[in-house]
């Protein structure tokens, strides 16, 4: 029947409205939801989310050995160019010829955070930092090397 | 008790003695206007505030929490920059027609100060045509509208115009609609005598499911006629830049700005008087007990408590739903309100006549 459509749909649209105002009234009154950081005010205790990106950093444990095998695929996902990666040749301790990264060039001025490079890292060596913090008055302070001198590869990570 | 019917008794009294009742109703004229010209100023501070202050909340936001103590001078900033700003009239725009609008559209929100009755005993103009008086005017402010937008000269202005005159015009039927099942209920169209029939309980409560029906009715109606989202449809942030205002700048826009807001709140107040009994107490029945301890706060504190209290309601509206596109707005109107409150106007009729409310 029409008419009983009609009263149907009116009720869902009353039901949905009336959803929504919940939602919000819920945090009109519950003030502990607020997420708004007063930045400056609260440098110390900062909260930022989970899933904020800053820049791309390469993580690397106490022995100075991060997961990179300079697989590239970083460079081939980057959109703009940020990533450069440069590698070498070095000698294993059975004398064979291996793949290594010299250095992760990183141009944090091209970067737009789009996390592509962090998805396509098949080893997971590098992720996105919180840090956001970055100006400086030399543009070329903005291009970092992400690999700590004298690091190695992690054992273990192909 | 105090009371503001008291004080302007006083007035009315002490100016009938020193003068002669010519210059007594000058003066009284005078005392009016700066009064309703001074209660649109704390309007237009407190209303944006409030307004900031809970869109903020409900988008688990701050708002504005710098200028003053937890940010209560904000909109007192705010003006004196809007002051010192310069008004601007672009080139190609019909200058007396641009420079009129703003004006038109507060001159319109001061013409429905008039009826509303702030206060037991306290209201400008008691006319017998009270709530015919408010929809007639309140069609006006359409007109400053579409003149703002024509005289822009600006595509998006007019365009926002022409939408906000489709929008006015369909839904003042449902919110007159809505208001005539109070006036077929109460059976008078003076604000005073609809408020007094409220005495033993307001009419949401004694006139149940069509008073119910035409209050929701009633509060999407003067949504959409006071160009609020989500019928924000002249203004069109996203699609018009800033609608019909889009070229004003200054206090002119201020004024725009202000009649909003000012708008908002006469149409809360008719909301308030008509169903919610306007400055009379919560009376329940026969308790004589809590009926005298309801008589104890005053009247104007009822009526502000409840016209804030609709006007928090379509700010929760505001910050809650998505816009409607035109012709999603025009199908509401057309298809749902104006049915619905047809229907309701005839039920409405029914409980008047068959005494079926309480």
């Amino acid at each position: 029947m029409f008419i009983i459509d009609y009263l149907k749909e009116v009720g869902g649209a009353v039901k949905s409205l009336l959803k929504g105002m919940r939602r919000t009234g819920y945090y009109f009154t519950h003030h502990k939801e607020i997420i708004t950081e007063q930045y400056p005010d609260n440098k110390a205790t900062l909260n930022l989310a989970q899933r904020f990106k800053g820049e791309v950093v390469m993580p690397h444990d106490e022995k100075n050995e991060h997961r990179c095998t300079g697989c590239t695929a970083c460079e081939l996902a980057c959109p703009n160019g940020t990533i450069k990666v440069i590698t070498q040749f070095v000698m294993t301790p059975e004398g064979k010829k291996k793949k290594a990264i010299d250095k992760l060039v990183y141009h944090l001025e091209l970067c737009t955070m789009c996390n592509l490079c962090v998805i396509a890292c098949p080893s997971d060596a590098i992720v996105m930092a919180q840090t956001f913090e970055h100006s400086v008055f030399d543009r070329s302070k903005l291009t970092k090397i992400l690999n700590n001198p004298d690091s190695k590869i992690m054992d273990g990570v192909e | 008790m105090w009371s503001l019917n008291k004080i302007s008794d006083n007035i009315h009294h002490w100016l009938n003695q020193q003068f002669s009742p010519t210059w007594a109703l000058i003066f009284e004229m005078v005392i009016a206007g700066i009064c309703v010209i001074s209660l649109f100023a704390m309007l237009g501070l407190i209303l944006v505030l409030m307004e900031r202050k809970v869109s903020a909340w409900m988008q688990i936001r701050l708002g504005p929490n710098r200028v003053g103590p937890k940010g209560i001078f904000q909109s007192l900033a705010d003006t004196v920059k809007l002051l010192v700003k310069e008004g601007m009239t672009p080139d190609g725009a019909d200058k007396l027609l641009f420079n009129l609008a703003p004006f038109i559209a507060m001159i319109v929100a001061m013409l429905l100060m008039a009826p509303i009755a702030f206060a037991k005993d306290f209201q400008l103009w008691d006319l017998n045509i009270g709530v015919l008086y408010v929809s007639a005017v309140s069609s006006i402010m359409v007109i400053s509208i579409l003149m703002a937008g024509w005289a822009s000269n600006n595509k998006y202005s007019l365009m926002g115009a022409m939408r906000s005159g489709a929008q006015i015009v369909s839904y003042e039927l449902s919110a007159g609609l809505s208001i005539l099942t109070i006036v077929v209920l109460t059976g008078s169209l003076k604000i005073s005598d609809i408020i007094n029939a409220q005495a033993d309980g307001w009419w949401i409560f004694k006139g149940h499911i069509p008073v119910i029906i035409a209050f929701v009715i009633f509060i999407i109606a003067v949504t959409a006629e006071t160009n609020r989202a989500p019928f924000d449809l002249a203004e069109a942030e996203s699609e018009l830049t800033a609608g019909f205002h889009t070229e004003y700048s200054g206090m002119k826009f201020a004024l725009f700005f202000l009649a909003e807001y000012v708008n908002v709140f006469i149409v809360c107040a008719i909301g308030a008087t008509l169903f919610l009994g306007g400055w009379m107490p919560l009376h329940i029945g026969h308790w004589q007990a809590f009926n005298h301890v309801m008589d104890y706060v005053p009247s104007s504190i009822w009526f502000f408590g409840k016209t804030f209290f609709l006007i928090f309601l379509i700010m929760w509206f505001r910050w809650t739903f998505p816009r409607l596109r035109i012709d999603q707005l025009l199908n509401l109107e057309w298809k749902y309100l104006l049915p619905i409150s047809m229907f309701n106007i005839l039920l409405a009729t029914a409980v008047a006549i068959l005494g079926w409310h309480f």
